[in-house]
């Protein structure tokens, strides 16, 4: 093949093989040999990498009160590959450790690796840090990074809170920028707000001599990475109210939720028994978490957003304004409390008959919202039972029951309201009528609502058709900087003017001479309120209460549970009404022993007689 | 003509020396890089070493093998061997395993083989059969865009799994295509654009195009003394100027993120400790840290399983620098680079066109590799995850190319029956 005329190209060929060759024979000489600090940087890793933890956001109340902030603690590091000449006892002293111990744990760390560093002995407090610091030159591959412990001054609203810990496996998978060893926000706002509490991690490449000593940062810091500290938070939570409430619900259980209607801002949150926040931090966490999690009154549960209870009576108004924009009744309707069509459910008061619907509402009378409830079903336009109870859903649907809000509230449950196909699937298609369920009348029977849910009922009857969806996070970085991740604007459909009647009644609650609540009223303050008994398959029945006030200009909506107490009127009437005066009057006017009879009131132990029916 | 029959009299055994060498040598990097206290029998097949043993002495098998075919098997079944590849390679994409963000390995029990290793040979084997068919020329624009066909069918395929790098490896045949005669003038271009494309990226296409604009009014102006060659000038630099507006649109659109990560990593554009820029530090400390000598067999301490990543795979020559210093560089790069003009040699000594130019395919292809491979540890090139052929840890890589040299070898030493 002499023909052939390109032979000449494997010179070019040979000669770029060649060329590439020497660039990087060049490149390594230059490397190796010429440049010796690459020798110096390697020399048994004198490169340390301290990762530069930023300190979490802090958390405050609406006020610029201080929850939550953070407290210096050290964890031991280990690099296995460097430790040398180690004096294995006088170590254990230093750290309050037995040998058998101090061997397990480093054995353990070797497992994981003997050239990276991992965490030795964590959450060393200030004070042993002192002692350790002074002599930890002594022990190569030893060191000690700084870590924060999250603190909380008042040792309260621990459910809204939640709680900081280690990240596990899950959570480093899902996210690269977890390593192991690192916190994050486990539940509550903590974990909401994960991605603005965190911050930025930093790394700062240092180098250390023999001595295990800081000799400065490697090229000039040009791997080093500033740590960015992470954002504050500013909840809707007033401080004193939640202490308050706290302080109300002691030795007893359930939950109280206050809301400011005009913005859907969560003033308040108690669920009782609570615990220390203070518990469930650094090493003492696990161990206090068990010991929670046994405790038969459940404190880690989160009530007001995770219990469930029928709203019992309650959830009167709600029929009420339902059958007006049905126009299936007028304020002025009346329906008798005796006859065979008010047999159904009995009137548990003695009271004149028949009643209007304001003072219905006033009395709490079972029999008007029976038949209320039966007009709102089986109107003539409804050619079946279905669509009748369909269209009565549809609304509680739209205030928000039986449903989780979207919103930054964490362990939220969605209460109960059954759908059409639950009765179906229980009496057969044809088989049930108004009657069959008449116990959604009074608030019984399948409903459900978490205290959240009631508090929201109550904030849309005190806007009169609308409510902003609950939240906890008002402002980030400073108190002027306010978001709204989650205040949306929610109508329920009914006509605003029905409400006037029903605010009415549920203002005669407090004023009326029958009222449930008119014990409680308080001076210059028009309160509106509803009594609630929910009755309780498992045992006494639960305390139920709602209300809202100022009753023209409201500011605050409540909801309170006091489970197996007795009547709504007994407890959470009382409690409810001491938060609104302590929220708007910022004090209590009322004799002291009343406030005190219910901060001292002990549920748990004993049960006290109700006074009066709801 | 006896001699002529033994193939293995005729054997190239300089080539099998370094062949042996390297992968001997890579081996002895291999399990000093994840040598540790507890596992140090070399047969211990639970670690890499012991598993690429086992790779070693199937590929002598499998070399062994190669030798005994008859050399008309190759070029015979060329294009069948291709179309299998397609195949599978397309095969792969709808059923393939994804390991490590590539959708390109067959799981088979607990053994992954990933096909675009063997892509290689068959495409250099079919491209050597289309160049060498009846009335076949690389003057002729059908041909050259039928060659480039076959070379660039295989490298969609394998850019479609996500494995960048070995698709980049497709344009080492560019070589090949010079060597054939394809004009001189496609390196020059390949330069030029390589250097546009750099140049891009660092200083931005507004200034490069305000570069060429000022060019293309410069070559206006001088209109009366450019007469003659006005045109071609003024179009190359509006070439230059679209193919700069283009690198724009295809470093946003096309590259992925870690890619371009990884380019403006070593344009030092972007700062990524964490990343390819941490790696490649670490990687230069490595290396660096060897000095002349080296640190010596199993003492290095950068290059434990935990400084740099991918140590026995990618990043394994910062074991050769770090625990055997200079003269261990010294003696791989002399190694591959003896190799490579050995190939060169017995390519032009081959009567077979067919041959010559599978030969000079294997030569690029293994160039291609030793150089983005030990360039990227030294920090001359993006970090492009290729191995370093007959070094690095991994069965399918070392298979593949134990069959591209072996074919070759085997070519070779029957080069005196073709007349």
């Amino acid at each position: 093949m002499g023909s052939d005329t390109y032979s000449k190209r494997r010179y070019i060929i040979i000669g770029i093989f060649v060329i590439i060759a020497l660039i990087y024979l060049g490149k390594l000489f230059s490397l190796q040999v010429m440049d010796h600090n690459y020798k110096l940087f390697a020399q048994d890793n004198v490169l340390r990498y301290i990762t530069q933890y930023p300190s979490r956001g802090l958390i405050y109340d609406r006020n610029g009160n201080l929850l939550v902030y953070n407290e210096a603690a050290y964890d031991l590091l280990v690099v296995p590959r460097q430790i040398t000449k180690l004096d294995t006892m006088e170590l254990c002293r230093l750290l309050h450790m037995g040998k058998q111990e101090f061997v397990d744990r480093l054995v353990q760390t070797k497992k994981y690796s003997y050239y990276k560093p991992s965490i030795f002995l964590e959450q060393i407090s200030k004070e042993e840090y002192a002692f350790l610091e002074e002599k930890l030159y002594q022990f190569p591959g030893f060191y000690v990074q700084a870590r924060t412990l999250r603190k909380y001054p008042i040792p309260f609203a621990a459910h809204i809170l939640g709680y900081v810990g280690e990240v596990d496996r899950k959570e480093i998978d899902k996210d690269s920028y977890y390593r192991q060893g690192d916190y994050i926000g486990k539940s509550g706002i903590e974990k909401t707000y994960e991605h603005l509490l965190r911050g930025q991690k930093g790394l700062k490449v240092v180098m250390v001599d023999v001595f295990n000593r800081e000799k400065g940062s490697y090229q000039e810091g040009n791997f080093d990475t500033l740590a960015e500290a992470g954002k504050n938070l500013f909840l809707t939570i007033d401080k004193d109210l939640q202490l308050y409430g706290e302080k109300l619900m002691r030795n007893k259980k359930g939950s109280i939720v206050a809301i400011e209607p005009t913005s859907g801002e969560v003033l308040t949150m108690v669920s009782s028994p609570a615990y220390d926040p203070n518990l469930l931090i650094g090493r003492i966490r696990t161990k206090n978490f068990r010991k929670l999690s046994r405790d038969t009154l459940e404190p880690l549960f989160n009530r007001p957003v995770a219990a469930q209870y029928p709203p019992g009576s309650t959830f009167k108004p709600v029929n009420a304004l339902i059958a007006l924009n049905e126009g299936v009744i007028v304020p002025e309707t009346r329906f008798s409390c005796d006859g065979v069509i008010s047999k159904p459910i009995k009137c548990s008061h003695n009271h004149y008959s028949p009643l209007s619907l304001i003072n219905a509402i006033e009395q709490s009378c079972n029999p008007y919202f029976w038949n209320t409830f039966r007009e709102i079903i089986e109107q003539e336009r409804f050619t079946n039972i279905q669509q009748g109870y369909n269209n009565w859903r549809s609304y509680l649907e739209r205030f928000n029951v039986g449903s989780k809000f979207n919103t930054d509230i964490s362990n939220q449950r969605s209460g109960n309201l059954p759908k059409d196909s639950y009765f179906n699937r229980y009496y057969g298609e044809s088989g049930w009528r108004a009657l069959t369920i008449r116990s959604l009348s009074i608030g019984q029977g399948e409903i459900e609502l978490t205290p959240l849910q009631l508090a929201n009922v109550s904030a849309t009857i005190a806007n009169k058709g609308s409510f902003y969806t609950p939240h906890l996070l008002k402002a980030v970085d400073s108190i002027g900087n306010e978001v709204n991740f989650f205040t949306r604007f929610n109508e329920t459909g009914i006509d605003s003017s029905y409400f006037n009647p029903v605010i009415e009644g549920m203002h005669l609650v407090y004023e009326g001479e029958h009222g449930s609540a008119r014990w409680y009223k308080v001076k210059d303050i028009e309160i509106c309120g509803k009594t609630g008994t929910a009755e309780n398959p498992h045992g006494d029945d639960h305390s139920v209460f709602m209300a809202f006030a100022p009753k023209d200009d409201p500011k605050i909506a409540i909801a309170v549970v006091v489970e197996t107490s007795g009547f709504g009127s007994t407890w959470a009437a009382p409690i409810a009404t001491l938060m609104i005066e302590k929220y708007l009057k910022g004090e209590i006017a009322r004799p002291r022993w009343f406030e005190q009879k219910m901060l001292d009131a002990d549920l748990l132990t004993k049960k006290e007689e109700g006074s009066e029916g709801p | 003509m006896r001699d002529r029959k033994n193939i293995f009299y005729n054997i190239d055994w300089i080539t099998i020396l370094l062949y042996l060498a390297l992968v001997l040598f890579g081996w002895i990097n291999i399990y000093a890089s994840v040598y540790n206290e507890e596992h140090n029998s070399i047969f211990d097949v639970s670690q890499r070493y012991g598993k690429q043993m086992i790779w070693i002495s199937l590929s002598l098998v499998l070399a062994l093998v190669i030798l005994s075919i008859d050399s008309k098997f190759f070029s015979t079944f060329s294009y069948l061997f291709y179309g299998l590849t397609i195949l599978s390679l397309v095969a792969v994409l709808l059923i393939g395993t994804t390991i490590s963000g590539s959708r390109s390995w067959f799981q088979i029990g607990s053994f992954a083989i990933q096909p675009a290793e063997f892509a290689k040979f068959a495409t250099c084997l079919a491209l050597a059969r289309f160049l060498t068919s009846h009335n076949v020329g690389l003057k002729k624009l059908k041909d050259i865009m039928k060659a480039l066909m076959i070379i660039t069918v295989p490298a969609f395929l394998i850019l479609l799994q996500h494995d960048t790098g070995s698709a980049l490896v497709y344009s080492a045949f560019i070589l090949v295509l010079y060597r054939e005669g394809l004009s001189g003038s496609i390196l020059l271009i390949g330069l030029v654009a390589a250097v546009l494309f750099v140049l891009t990226l660092l200083l931005g296409t507004p200034v490069i195009l305000a570069v060429l604009g000022g060019l293309i009014f410069l070559v206006l102006i001088l209109y009366k003394r450019l007469k003659k060659s006005i045109k071609p000038i003024l179009g190359l630099l509006v070439l230059m100027a679209a193919f700069t507006y283009s690198v724009d649109y295809a470093f946003e659109n096309v590259l992925e993120p870690h890619q371009k990560k990884r380019i403006n990593v070593l344009l030092g554009l972007e700062k990524d400790i964490h990343g390819a820029g941490y790696n490649v530090n670490q990687s230069k400390i490595a290396i660096g840290s060897g000095g002349l000598s080296g640190k010596g067999f199993l003492k290095g301490t950068q290059t434990k399983y935990d400084f740099v990543p991918e140590q026995s795979t990618d990043f394994i020559f910062c074991t050769v620098g770090e625990e055997w210093g200079f003269y261990g560089s010294l003696f791989v790069i002399l190694l591959f680079l003896l190799l490579l003009i050995r190939l060169v040699q017995l390519a032009e000594r081959q009567r077979s066109r067919f041959s010559r130019i599978y030969g000079y395919g294997v030569a690029s292809i293994l160039f291609f590799h030793f150089a983005i491979n030990i360039g990227m540890t030294i920090g001359l090139t993006p970090v492009i995850g290729i191995p370093l052929p007959f070094f690095s840890y991994g069965g399918s890589s070392l298979w593949a190319f134990t069959i591209l040299l072996f074919i070759f070898i085997r070519m070779d030493a029957s080069r005196l029956e073709v007349l």
